[in-house]
C-alpha cells in the first residue's frame, strides 16, 4: 500500500536522471516530466486522457523499483531513472515486440514520418525486428466513407477507446479478445466502422498514434522527408505537444 | 438479424433477476450460455440493450473469457485439463484417443455440430487426474482408456452428461495430513460469537497479533489489510473471497470449499464484523461450477441459523450476507484487482494501483479481498486467539499451510503442515522416490532441485500459494517448463506489451527447441525475455511468467542443451531439407548436391 500519495497532493520536486523536476497536485511522473519539457518515451499515454499503462515504454526506475511513469504518482524526493542504457534497451525490445506482433510496413504507410511508433523506434536506435515476425491475419475495415481502419497497424494503445468514451461520448471502440489475439472492436450492429457513430471530426478519429485509423483520400499531402518527425526526433518535440 | 437458434428460456426473467445491472454482465452471460451453449451476436445485442451498454463492450467481455463462446460450439464440449500433472498421467494420449474415436480434430467442431474436444488450463483435480470438464459444468476425474471408450460411445448415442456414470464425477478430498485448518472444525457460529464478544477493534487486534499473512501467494498481512479497509472512507464496504484457484497444481481451496465451507464463510463474516461490511462476494472459479449448488445450500442453512442476514446472532446492526459469482475461465482473475473488474462485469484486466482495493475496490468502495484459506484461518483465530496462532509455524510465517501435492508420488492429495516444514519431509510423507525436482507454488512459484530439499516452506524461505508438484528423474524438466510457458501465453490477458507478446515469444522459442532447431542463442533470448518481463509488466502474471524458465535453465541446463542441435549457432531452419526441393527439381543427387559434403 503506497505511503507516497499524500505527498502527491502537495507540490514538490523529484529528480529525473539527476535533474530536478517540479510537480503539481496529483501529477504522475510522466505528467510532471512532460510539463517540464523532459522526454520519457511512451506510446499509449496522451496528456489529454487518463493513463492506460499498457505499452510499458515509459517504464522507469523509481528509487530503484520499476514502474510505469504514466501511472506512478510523483512524490517529493523520488529519484527517477529513465534515460539509462538498461531502460532504453528494454524500450527497444518492447518496440521490437510491437513491430513483430503486427504488420508494420513503414515504406508503404501513409503515417510514415508522422508515426509515433516509428519515431520512437528511431529514437531508441531500433535497427531490426530482432524477433521472428508473427504476420498475424488481421482485418482491414474500409467501410466508412471518410475513415480507414487497418488493424494490421494497431498497437492496442487504447487511445481511440478513451477519446471516444471520454471526449466524444460515443464509445465507438472497445477491446476484444485476449492474450496475443487481443484486438480493437467497433461498436455497431455489424461491427463495421461505417455503421458506427464515428465522424471524421471526432477526437477518436484523430488520435491514433500509428497508421491504424486514417482519413481517406489524403495520401502523401506532405511529402516524405518533410513530416513531423522528419524535422526533429520525437525527444525534441515534447514542448510542442507530441504526439 | 436472423435468429439462428430458438430461445429455450426466459431471457427477460434472467435479466430481471440480475436487475439489469451492468456489473452483473459476466453472470448474465454465464447463465445465458448455460441455456444456449454459445452467445450469438443477437444474444449480445439483446444484453447490451437491456443493460444500456455499448455492444462493443459486451462483445469485448464475451471474447475475454475462455469459457464464453461467440461462435457455434458442439452439443458436447470436452475440455481436457492441460496441467503438467495431467500430462504425467497420460492425458495427451487420452485426448487423441477420444478425438480418434469421435473422428474430430482437437480444437475443431465436428461437422455435424455434435462435439468438440480441446484443452483447458488446470482444473484443480491433479491428485485424481487426468481430468476433463464437460460443457463448462460437469467434471470427470481419473480418466482411463476404458472411460474414454465409454465416453465416446455415450456422446455418439447423445446421452446427456447428467446421465453419465455418477462415479465419473466423484471428487475425493484425499486429505492425507490434517493440522488445525483441516482438523476438528469449530461449530458454526462459534467464531462469530467470539468476534462479537471481543468487538470489532479487539478482533482486529487479535488478527494482527496472530501475524496471519494471506494464503493466496502474495502474503500480505491480513490484519493490516483489514485495518486499511476498516479505516477507508466509503458509504459501504465489501468482503470478497478469492475462490479463483487458478494456479496450476493447486486444489486445496477446492477441498476447503467442498468440506469446510462453513469455516470459510464464517471467516468472511468475521471480516465483515471487523471492517463494517454488509455485503460479501465469493468469486468461484468457473472450473468449480459444480460446487455452486452445495455452497449455496451452506449459505442458505447459515441464513436459517442466524449466521447470515439481519442481526447476526441477535446483534442489532450486524447485517451481512454473501453472494457467489462464478468466473468464466480466466487465470488472471485470481489477481485481486482483475477479480474485482470481473465481479463488476468487465474484462478481467488488472487495474492500475494505487488506489488499492482496500480503498477503492468493488464498485469503487473499500474492499477486502482474501483467499479461501485465509478466511478459514481467521475463523480458527477468532475461536482460539491470535497468540495461539502465532505460536504455530515460524516467526515470520505463523500458522499452517495447506499443500496440494501431485505428480510423481504414491500418495497425492492434501497435506497441512505448520510453516517451517522441510520440503524433504513433505516428499517423504507423500511417498516420492527418486525425485528430480519439485515445483512449489505452481508455475509462478519456484522449481527446487534435489540440492534444495532441505529448504523450508515459509515466507522467509520458500513461499507458496499451495501447489506442490513432484517430478522424478525420468521426467524432462524442459517439457515441464514448456507446459508452463504455454499456460502463461494462454492466460495472458493481452493488456500490456511485454506479457502479451513476451509469453508468445517464449512459447515459440520453446517449441523451436522442442523440434530440435534451437541454438544457445535461443536460450540467451529466453534469458533476455525473462529479465524484461520481470521489470516491465503491468501485473504479477507477466512478471512470474518466466519463473519456471529461469529456474529450469539455471538448475537443469542439460535438459535444455539436450534439445539443441548445437551448443553454438544453429539456423532456425534445416538448410539441407530446403535443398532437397532443389535436388528434386533439378534431378540431382550427386555428392556435391548435399550440404554435408560441401567443405
Amino acid at each position: 500500500m503506497s505511503s507516497n500519495r499524500i505527498d502527491a497532493l502537495s507540490p514538490g520536486t523529484f529528480t529525473l536522471d539527476g535533474e530536478e523536476v517540479e510537480f503539481g497536485p496529483g501529477d504522475t511522473i510522466l505528467q510532471a516530466a512532460t510539463r517540464a519539457g523532459h522526454y520519457i518515451p511512451h506510446l499509449c499515454w496522451h496528456p489529454d486522457f487518463h493513463p492506460n499503462g499498457s505499452c510499458r515504454l515509459c517504464t522507469v526506475k523509481v528509487n530503484g523499483r520499476s514502474g510505469a511513469a504514466c501511472t506512478v504518482h510523483a512524490a517529493s524526493g523520488q529519484e527517477v531513472d529513465s534515460n539509462t542504457d538498461e531502460l532504453n534497451a528494454q524500450r527497444k525490445t518492447l518496440l521490437q515486440m510491437l513491430f513483430v506482433e503486427g504488420n508494420h510496413f513503414c515504406p508503404s504507410c501513409e503515417k510514415s514520418g508522422n508515426c509515433l511508433l516509428q519515431a520512437t523506434a528511431y529514437q531508441m536506435g531500433m535497427e531490426d525486428p530482432h524477433f521472428e515476425e508473427f504476420y498475424p491475419d488481421r482485418p482491414l475495415d474500409a467501410s466508412h466513407p471518410d475513415l480507414l481502419l487497418d488493424l494490421n497497424r494497431c498497437i492496442l494503445c487504447g487511445l481511440c477507446v478513451r477519446a471516444s468514451a471520454e471526449v466524444d461520448r460515443k464509445n465507438v471502440f472497445a477491446m476484444g479478445g485476449h492474450g496475443v489475439k487481443t484486438h480493437l472492436v467497433v461498436n455497431s450492429a455489424s461491427g463495421q466502422l461505417a455503421d458506427s457513430a464515428l465522424k471524421p471530426g471526432d477526437r477518436a478519429a484523430n488520435i491514433c498514434p500509428v497508421g491504424a485509423l486514417l482519413p481517406k483520400r489524403r495520401g502523401f499531402a506532405i511529402p516524405i522527408g518533410q513530416r513531423k518527425y522528419d524535422h526533429k526526433p520525437v525527444s525534441q518535440q515534447v514542448e510542442e505537444g507530441a504526439p | 438479424m436472423d435468429r439462428m437458434k430458438p430461445f429455450t428460456y426466459d431471457l427477460q426473467a434472467l435479466l430481471d433477476r440480475h436487475q439489469r445491472l451492468p456489473h452483473r454482465l459476466v453472470q448474465i452471460l454465464r447463465e445465458m450460455q448455460a441455456h444456449s451453449a454459445w452467445l450469438s451476436r443477437e444474444d449480445l445485442t439483446l444484453v447490451a440493450d437491456a443493460l444500456h451498454l455499448p455492444l462493443a463492450q459486451v462483445q469485448g467481455v464475451a471474447e475475454f473469457y475462455h469459457f464464453f463462446h461467440t461462435q457455434p460450439v458442439g452439443q458436447y464440449r470436452v475440455l481436457f485439463s492441460d496441467n503438467i500433472t495431467d500430462h504425467l498421467l497420460g492425458s495427451e494420449a487420452l485426448l487423441h484417443d477420444l478425438c480418434h474415436r469421435l473422428k474430430v480434430e482437437p480444437g475443431q467442431l465436428r461437422a455435424d455440430g455434435r462435439v468438440s474436444v480441446t484443452t483447458t488450463s488446470c482444473t484443480g483435480l491433479c491428485d485424481q487426474g487426468p481430468a476433463a470438464l464437460i460443457n463448462h459444468h460437469q467434471i470427470i476425474t481419473r480418466l482411463t482408456p476404458g472411460r474414454i471408450e465409454h465416453l465416446a460411445a455415450l456422446i455418439e448415442k447423445q446421452v446427456p452428461p447428467t446421465h453419465w456414470p455418477a462415479e465419473w464425477s466423484r471428487v475425493d478430498d484425499q486429505i492425507r495430513r490434517a493440522d488445525v485448518k483441516l482438523g476438528v472444525q469449530p461449530a458454526p457460529g462459534k467464531g462469530i460469537a467470539a468476534a462479537i464478544a471481543r468487538g470489532p477493534q479487539a478482533m482486529l487486534d487479535d488478527i494482527k497479533r496472530s501475524k496471519l499473512r494471506g494464503r493466496g501467494g502474495a502474503g500480505y498481512a491480513t490484519g493490516t489489510k483489514w485495518q486499511l479497509c476498516r479505516n477507508a472512507p466509503g458509504h459501504t464496504h465489501y468482503v470478497v473471497c478469492n475462490a479463483d484457484e487458478g494456479e496450476p497444481g493447486t486444489f486445496k481451496d477446492r477441498v476447503l470449499l467442498s468440506s469446510y465451507a462453513d469455516t470459510v464463510f464464517e471467516g468472511m463474516t468475521i471480516a465483515a464484523w471487523v471492517v463494517g461490511s454488509r455485503q460479501g462476494l465469493m468469486y468461484l472459479r468457473g472450473e468449480y461450477r459444480y460446487l455452486l449448488e452445495p455452497l449455496q445450500a451452506v449459505l442458505q442453512r447459515r441464513r436459517e441459523q442466524g449466521l447470515l442476514g439481519h442481526g447476526i446472532q441477535g446483534q442489532t446492526g450486524f447485517d451481512f450476507d454473501i453472494e457467489i459469482h462464478v468466473g468464466a475461465g480466466a487465470y488472471v482473475c485470481g489477481e485481486e484487482s482483475a477479480l474485482i473488474e470481473s465481479l463488476e462485469g468487465k474484462r478481467g484486466t488488472p487495474r492500475i494501483r494505487p488506489p488499492f482495493p482496500v480503498e477503492q475496490g468493488y464498485l469503487g468502495q473499500p474492499t477486502v479481498v482474501n483467499n479461501v484459506e485465509t478466511f478459514s484461518a481467521a475463523t480458527h483465530i477468532a475461536v482460539h486467539g491470535g497468540a495461539w496462532w502465532a505460536g504455530i509455524g515460524t516467526a515470520q510465517s505463523t500458522g499452517t499451510k495447506i499443500h496440494s501435492v501431485s505428480g510423481d508420488c504414491e500418495r497425492p492429495g492434501i497435506y497441512e503442515y505448520p510453516f517451517g516444514t522441510r520440503i524433504g519431509r513433505i516428499l517423504e510423507d507423500c511417498g516420492a522416490h527418486n525425485t528430480q525436482a519439485v515445483q512449489v507454488g505452481g508455475p509462478s512459484g519456484v522449481c527446487l532441485s534435489a540440492l534444495e530439499f532441505g529448504r523450508r516452506i515459509g515466507f522467509e524461505d520458500v513461499p507458496t500459494a499451495g501447489a506442490f508438484m513432484v517430478f522424478n528423474r525420468t521426467r524432462d524438466l524442459f517439457e515441464v517448463a514448456r507446459n508452463f510457458a504455454q499456460f502463461f501465453a494462454h492466460e495472458s490477458c493481452g493488456f500490456c506489451t511485454p506479457c502479451r507478446v513476451g509469453t508468445e515469444l517464449v512459447v515459440r522459442r520453446m517449441n523451436k527447441l522442442k523440434k530440435g532447431y534451437g541454438s544457445s542463442e535461443d536460450v540467451q533470448v529466453l534469458y533476455e525475455l525473462d529479465k524484461l518481463m520481470h521489470g516491465a509488466t503491468h501485473c504479477g502474471l507477466g512478471a512470474a511468467a518466466c519463473n519456471p524458465l529461469r529456474d529450469t535453465i539455471a538448475k537443469f541446463r542439460p535438459a535444455y542443451e539436450r534439445h539443441l542441435t548445437s551448443l553454438h549457432f544453429a539456423p532456425g531452419f534445416d538448410l539441407d531439407a530446403e535443398l532437397s526441393q532443389a535436388r528434386l527439381a533439378t534431378g540431382r543427387d550427386d555428392t556435391g548436391a548435399h550440404l554435408e559434403n560441401i567443405p
